[in-house]
This record gives structure tokens, sequence and C-alpha cells, in this order.
């Protein structure tokens, strides 16, 4: 694959389109070839991007929106999801010690851990519009 | 749209919930309450049966973080039977056999739960 494609979905940012959510970007990566352990891997990285957007960028307000651009191009997935809502600092976000974080059996906070874990990349920025902008990518490697 | 299902079964010598579908954000509250109600009655012995279980997020496994201290204080436990290679995955990712026994049958979680008593 050589051209850069672009699969797009504006979606009502809601916990009862997640399984929507994870449908399109799962059914995009099965159709350019990823294997089925990748394609896991991808669905859940994205369901914890947008859970976090509903529950704490959008704090479960409703008639709020989700963009997601699943965009291939020759070496990579990239997904970019944008939300209207409040930001963060990914500085601020610390990284669960696991062993720690069990033995102290604390609850929640492990989506950032989980999306860092299953991408090849993580990125988090506030766009100058005020978007807040999450970019994962998945790189092609020996899916044959 | 709502792909999940549970269902609870009183069993000796412990409470087998059998989920199916996925767990995500939208329906770990579900098994919340389900849990929940448990512990109201009382009964802290219980096996998640994962077998029909085809998907899930840390806001699934958030529910066996929340209680299981609470549980365990109580004299009780969560086992995990029957996890597919693709749930299992997620809880091996986050550590989650380190802190919860996950059988490969129910069966052997009930028998578990029956040595312990």
């Amino acid at each position: 694959m050589n051209k850069i494609t672009d699969y797009k979905l504006k979606i009502p940012g809601k916990t009862d389109n997640l399984e929507l959510i994870r449908n399109f970007v799962a059914g995009v990566a099965r159709k350019v070839g990823f294997k089925e352990d990748d394609v896991s891997k991808i669905e859940l990285a994205v369901d914890e991007a947008c859970t976090n957007v509903i529950e704490h960028a959008y704090k479960n307000e409703k008639d709020k929106d989700i963009d997601l651009a699943v965009k291939i191009d020759f070496n990579k997935l990239t997904i970019v999801i944008t939300d209207r809502g409040k930001s963060f600092d990914m500085k601020d976000i610390k990284m669960p010690e696991m062993k720690k974080y069990l033995a102290e059996l604390r609850v929640g906070g492990l989506g950032i851990y989980l999306m860092k874990t299953l991408m090849d990349e993580v990125d988090y920025v506030v766009r100058p519009d005020g978007k807040n902008e999450v970019r994962m990518v998945k790189f092609f490697l020996d899916q044959s | 749209m709502n792909n999940f299902s549970l269902k609870r079964d009183d069993r000796e010598p412990a409470t087998v919930i059998s989920l199916k579908g996925y767990l995500d954000a939208h329906t770990a509250p579900e098994l919340e309450e389900t849990i929940r109600s448990l512990l109201d009655e009382g009964k802290v012995k219980i096996v998640i049966n994962l077998n029909e279980l085809n998907y899930i997020s840390s806001a699934g496994l958030g529910v066996f973080m929340g209680f299981i201290e609470e549980i365990r204080d109580k004299g009780g436990d969560i086992k995990l039977a029957e996890a597919s290679d693709k749930v299992y995955r997620v809880f091996d990712l986050l550590g989650f056999p380190m802190l919860y026994e996950i059988l490969s049958k129910e069966e052997e979680a009930l028998k578990r739960f029956s040595e312990m008593s």
C-alpha cells in the first residue's frame, strides 16, 4: 500500500457508542491486513482513549462529539482522536508501576498505561484551536 | 444496542457469574451492581465464568479491582475461570495473574473454594 488513505468517524461521545467505535477501528485495521492479535490491541487502545474522553474530558455530558480519523500509509496505521472537552497535561499523568498498583489495589487510571503498552507511539496535544488530540501509531511489522 | 449479559447461579460453595459479550465502560456498571447485591446478601465467594466474554477493557477490570479488598476482608474471594486467550492477554498485560487465581475450568474454581472452607 503506497498511498495514504483516511477513514473517518464522527460520533456522539457516550459509552453506548464504544462498541461502534471499536467495530469501526477494528474493521479498518483488519481491512488493511493487521493480524487479529494486533487488531485486538488497536481496538482496546482506542476504547481506552475514547473512554477517557467520555469520562474525563466530557465528564459524561451528552451531545459532545468525538472525531476519529484512521490514516493508513505504507508502513503504519495512525489513529487521531479529537475532542472539545477539558484538557489535561500528559506530564501530570503518572504511569502506574504495576506491581505497586496491584499491591495497593487501586481502581481506575489504567487506560493510558494500556494505550502506551498496546501501541507503538502515543501522543497527546492541545491544538491551537483548543481541541484535544490523541494520536496513536501502530506500525506494520511482519503482518504477512 | 447492548451486546452484554450476565447470568447468576448460586451454587455451592460459591456463586457463579457467567459473562457474555463485551465488558467495557458501558456494560461494567451492570456487573458492578450484581457483585454489590451479592455482597449485600453476604455472599463473598464468587466465580466469574468468562467463557462467553469476548472483550474486556480496563473499565471491566476495574470492577474486579474495586471489590476485591472488601471481599477478601470478609473471608471471600473472586476467582476467574475459562477466559479466552484474547481476554486472558488483557489480564496478563496488567499483571492480574499475580492478584487473582485464573482457572481454566469453572469446576476447578469451585473446587478451590471447597478447599478454602
